[in-house]
């Protein structure tokens, strides 16, 4: 998150000694996103591979994986807990299986959000930034998401659902349960 | 969504909607890459002249002339060169980037490609916003395709040219759009801008001379190649040259992206007519018609107006072109509320480097919360405007004026709005808001 006060690692982060492991096809996977910037530039891949492959593998941004990404790229556990830290799309707690994000912002809040976000949080009996008991679903409400003329719209994981009505949300819903 | 192109033929919307527009197969089939063979039969020089003379404008929000961007690349540094493209669209209202990654990612690589002859640059990287995660796949693919066929790689065209292009993702921060945010993103950092100068063109990626355009920017550099610069810019007007992508959002019967020439008229005809008109036929109250970060407009700033849609007549109207991200709202808004909605966004992506920003954009929406529970007071509107004021012109990057000034207008242009929240002050001294 662009966070507007600056808030210490620590207070969000689990803290363990524990190294993740992976199978020799992820590692190359890894290495496919190292190859593509200088070989003096190894931070460079931090991002990508944190996000595309150790979130996705382990579920979220956890001790272990940022333990041996930090060997993986020769860095500190502090310089990828710092980059960690600033971008909004890095779970650093665990999220339901399906992380439902809402677009808050203008052209799809004047198009129905809230009436999404009532009928969606209702349904799953949560509030906005919390996950059903069961870990199924997490609902967030996040800013613009590049899809203002087809609004109201979310997007579940990487999934975009554009132009929403409670109708298809309901469906949307159901098929994922 | 309608995806169109009105008073002109469609140019960057050319593959857009149409089946199969991403394959390698249907963009050589429809003209592609030929004006990159082309290219190698001309010089570097010779290359940005033509950028020069199509007075194409950065289409990221700034509008820095590109053929000058171009030009500020020393030619004589013995540093790689990278050519860097900004798919990090993140702009409230915007949304014209995503359809053409999604449909003509060729087009973006042809103009890459082009663009690291022209500036001696063998890589390029294109930085996506985190979200648009399926749009990084189609571009592995295009760049595999066009790896495969030759057209990156080595000795390209048999010109001796080598260049590749790689895909990179963001992970969420709209700050990352800004230029030299983005690098220090690319550099695997948290995204806080860096200091100009020096410039990206001489100091960027890996403090290596560095060119960031956006992705309707170098989409741009096949068409000019291939209609000649003047001819481009002449499908426009003589400062604003070309076509212009607009995303239309909101209140209107038909949102959608459009592609029309720079200098169309005008504004009123395009949201009535063009694009259908007000939703429910309801009156038009207001128009962001840049992007979030530009000054809000009301209906009378347009209607009547003859507004034109290049950067010179919507400054003239009181507003900026930004990316032509287009919200229009009717009269059922109440504006307190909408600004309210966008200073939150801001105070959620300041990267809090800078205090007027990171302390200012969480004042203004401290105070907007208090007025949206009737606790506004009279004096509010006034305190708003000097945290603006704080704000705007001493922050360290351009967020901090793209917070103030959807306030500052606002407020300007719809004190009515206002002062229906101030005086309806809860504890009821029913003081007339001074605004
Ligand atoms: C806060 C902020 C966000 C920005 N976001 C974007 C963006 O998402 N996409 C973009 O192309 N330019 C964005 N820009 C503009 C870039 O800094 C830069 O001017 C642009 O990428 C240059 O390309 P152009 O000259 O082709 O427009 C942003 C600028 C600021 C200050
Ligand atoms: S103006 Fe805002 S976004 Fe820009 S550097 Fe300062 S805190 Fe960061
Ligand atoms: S405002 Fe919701 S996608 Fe842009």
């Amino acid at each position: 998150m662009a966070a507007a006060t600056p808030t210490s690692y620590t207070d969000k982060v689990i803290v363990s000694d524990e190294v993740a492991e992976f199978s020799p096809e992820i590692i190359a996977e890894m290495n496919e996103h190292l190859a593509k910037y200088p070989p003096e530039r190894k931070r460079s891949a931090l991002i990508p591979i944190l996000m595309l492959i150790i979130q996705r593998e382990r579920g979220w941004v956890d001790n272990a994986g940022v333990n041996f990404l930090a060997k993986f790229l020769d860095l500190e556990v502090t310089d990828i807990w710092e980059t960690a830290t600033f971008y909004s799309m890095f779970n650093l707690r665990p999220v339901g299986r399906h992380h439902i994000q809402i677009c808050k912002t203008l052209s799809c809040k004047i198009m129905g959000e809230p009436e999404i976000t009532e009928h969606i949080c209702s349904k799953l009996g949560i509030h906005p930034g919390e996950t059903t008991e069961d870990g199924k679903f997490t609902v967030s409400l996040v800013e613009c998401l590049g899809s203002c003329g087809t609004a109201p719209m979310m997007q579940i994981g990487y999934d975009f659902h554009e132009d929403l009505t409670i109708e298809t949300v309901d469906q949307i819903l159901d098929s994922l349960r | 969504m309608e995806i169109k192109a009105i008073g002109c033929e469609p140019l960057s919307l050319k593959r857009v909607g149409i089946q199969d527009g991403h394959t390698l197969k249907v963009y050589q089939d429809t003209g592609g890459y030929v004006q990159l063979k082309k290219a190698f039969g001309m010089s570097p020089d010779e290359i940005i002249q033509h950028v020069k003379d199509s007075a194409l404008r950065g289409r990221g929000g700034a509008g820095f002339p590109t053929g000058m961007k171009w030009s500020f690349v020393p030619k004589d540094s013995p540093k790689p060169k990278y050519i860097v493209c900004n798919a990090d669209e993140s702009e409230p209202g915007s949304f014209k980037d995503r359809y053409l990654l999604e449909y003509d990612p060729h087009a973006l690589i042809e103009g890459m490609i082009i663009a690291g002859w022209a500036l001696k640059a063998s890589t390029g990287y294109i930085y996506f916003r985190g979200e648009y995660n399926y749009l990084i796949h189609i571009m592995d693919r295009a760049l595999a395709e066009a790896r495969d066929a030759g057209l990156l790689g080595k000795n390209i065209f048999g010109s001796g040219f080598d260049m590749d292009i790689h895909t990179h993702t963001g992970a969420g921060a709209y700050i990352c759009g800004e230029e030299t945010a983005l690098l220090s993103s690319l550099e695997g950092f948290r995204g806080h801008p860096r200091m100009k100068p020096p410039f990206p063109a001489v100091e960027g990626l890996y403090a290596c001379p560095t060119v960031v355009n956006n992705v309707e920017t170098l989409t741009s550099i096949p068409q000019i190649l291939e209609m000649g610069g003047i001819a481009w810019r002449d499908l426009g007007t003589e400062k604003s040259g070309g076509t212009k992508l607009w995303s239309i959002s909101g209140h209107v019967k038909k949102p959608g992206v459009y592609e029309l020439p720079m200098g169309y008229a005008d504004m009123e005809k395009f949201i009535m007519e063009d694009c259908g008109g007000m939703l429910r036929d309801n009156k038009l109250k207001a128009v962001i018609p840049g992007g979030s970060s530009v000054y809000i407009m009301n209906a009378g700033q347009i209607l009547g107006k003859n507004v034109t849609l290049d950067y010179e007549g919507i400054v003239e109207a009181g507003s900026m072109l930004g990316t032509g991200g287009m919200m229009v709202m009717d009269e059922t808004v109440d504006v307190v509320e909408t600004t309210k909605n966008l200073s939150e966004f801001y105070k959620h992506e300041s990267c809090g480097w800078c205090t007027p920003c990171r302390e200012g954009t969480d004042w203004l929406v401290k105070i907007f919360n208090r007025i949206s529970v009737g606790e506004g007071r009279p004096e509010d509107a006034q305190l708003l405007l000097d945290i603006c004021d704080n704000i705007e012109g001493k922050s360290f990057c351009p967020l901090g004026d793209a917070a103030a000034w959807p306030v500052q207008s606002a407020i300007k242009q719809f004190p009515d709005d206002f002062k229906k929240w101030l005086t309806k002050k809860a504890n009821g001294n029913g003081i007339e808001a001074n605004i």
